[in-house]
């Protein structure tokens, strides 16, 4: 059960299929899905965007976030066809214009991580976070990411580079 | 991990989504937020025919008072139970169980139905509706039916909605003067399911004494469990640490739980007369106007 059979069919039947449509990082796509394909694997394999990573595929360490209507959830726990008529946010669509956002900006400057793995879904976690509450305590910032695990870090600069952003968006950044 | 084929349906109305179940006659399950029911598809603990996704249902989440109840709809996120001043302020327990609902990413989509409609004895609000004398609002074939939570779990994920029903609504007996209630948790860390967790409810008398209380308990038993012997123990008394003692030894016994990675049954019933002492204590502090 640990190796992931991510992408290989069992046998060589497939489907039932359904229509969804559903806008990623603004752009808007129609097609035909398997039912129990994840959202995580439409993302990755279908759309290409493979920022949004794969880790324990079992809801427990949030490397998979992404953003569904705004809001921060585990994309290996959610189907593509639960995504019929919203919007996705990825990773990569946080910077905008050749620009980084605020939050990769902060990673960068405060050094939030060192392998990288866990970064994207935690940086997903973290605008999420700061659109709710856009000036955490160190105590919210620690809560909400605790559903995103790292295991370089400790932490400490993970909330160093939310803190950043947080001040930088303040200061008539982008959202 | 990929989930086992199945069919999918996104009804529009609860009457479609029971003819859907029925026609499925028991080979479907209802998807809620997923939080429990994919992950137990990628396991293959269940190979369901089909998923009737009720999410596209209009008005099944809400949180409101009226005269009698607290209304929780069924497809409520404990995050929005979790966020609702309303709650934080009158039914402090059910902040205090959502806020250990998993973690924060988890709760943007549980609902707060499935955690109480799956059945699992580790899920954190079945004990505190126990507690609380809630009722369950479920639309079937034949319409609707309310059940009373003490009759509603049966063993480990069997609950007494039949398979063509669907929970729709939580109604829990809306707060009183001199009620408190609280939630006590042992868990090793966020996002795991709890060690142990105690649920408690009570009503005083002006006098100070108390009038009624309810104890439910999580993951110590193979479902929630009410501890019945231990609340009756209360009535009458007043609330003095030796009365709260002996009502937590009491729920000591109600306890049966078994040793596995999240420890030994005899640290796993120690823990239920802590928490219990805990949550007593803390709902006679509210229900006194304080806490």
């Amino acid at each position: 059960m640990a190796i992931a059979e991510s992408g290989m069919p069992e046998e060589a039947e497939v489907g039932p299929f359904y229509h969804i449509n559903v806008k990623v990082n603004g752009k808007a796509y129609e097609t035909e899905v398997e039912t129990r394909l994840l959202l995580v694997h439409f993302l990755r394999e279908q759309l290409g965007l493979t920022g949004t990573h794969i880790g324990c595929d079992t809801s427990n360490c949030g490397a998979c976030t992404v953003l569904l209507d705004g809001k921060a959830v585990k994309s290996c726990a959610v189907l593509a066809v639960q995504a019929n008529g919203r919007e996705v946010r990825t990773v990569e669509g946080l910077a905008a214009d050749g620009n980084l956002h605020p939050i990769q900006e902060g990673f960068m400057q405060e050094h939030g991580l060192q392998c990288g793995f866990c970064t994207p879904g935690m940086m997903m976690s973290a605008v999420a976070l700061l659109s709710k509450t856009p000036h955490p305590s160190e105590q919210q910032i620690r809560m909400g990411i605790s559903g995103n695990l790292c295991r370089c870090t400790g932490y400490v600069n993970i909330v160093k580079s939310i803190q950043y952003a947080a001040q930088k968006m303040e200061g008539g950044g982008k959202k | 991990m990929i989930p086992p084929r199945f069919e999918y349906h996104a009804p529009v109305s609860l009457d479609e989504a029971v003819g859907l179940l029925e026609r499925y006659g028991g080979d479907a399950k209802v998807l809620a937020g997923g939080q429990s029911l994919i992950p137990i598809l990628k396991l293959r603990l269940a190979e369901p025919r089909a998923l009737i996704d009720i999410n596209r249902i209009p008005n099944l989440a809400y949180i409101r008072e009226d005269n009698e109840f607290l209304r929780i709809g069924a497809l409520t996120r404990a995050n929005e139970l979790l966020d609702s001043s309303m709650i934080q302020e009158k039914y402090p327990i059910l902040t205090e169980a959502a806020d250990d609902i998993a973690d924060p990413v988890v709760r943007n989509m549980g609902t707060v139905g499935g955690n109480v409609s799956h059945g699992d004895p580790a899920n954190d609000l079945p004990a505190c509706m126990l507690a609380l004398g809630a009722w369950f609002a479920a639309r079937g074939p034949r319409g609707s039916r309310t059940i009373p939570a003490g009759e509603f779990y049966q063993s480990t994920f069997v609950t007494a909605l039949e398979p063509s029903e669907i929970l729709t609504e939580i109604r829990i007996p809306k707060a009183r003067v001199r009620q408190g209630n609280a939630y006590s948790k042992l868990e090793k860390r966020v996002g795991d399911f709890p060690i142990v967790g105690v649920a408690a409810n009570l009503f005083l008398s002006p006098k100070g004494t108390i009038e009624t209380a309810g104890i439910g308990l999580t993951a110590v038993a193979p479902t929630a469990r009410v501890a019945k012997e231990a609340a009756e123990s209360l009535h009458g008394r007043e609330p003095t640490e030796d009365v709260i003692r002996r009502a937590a030894s009491l729920a000591m016994g109600a306890a049966q739980p078994t040793s596995d990675l999240r420890g030994p049954a005899d640290y796993k019933r120690a823990m239920v007369g802590v928490l219990a002492r805990r949550a007593l204590t803390l709902a006679v502090k509210r229900a006194r106007g304080g806490g």
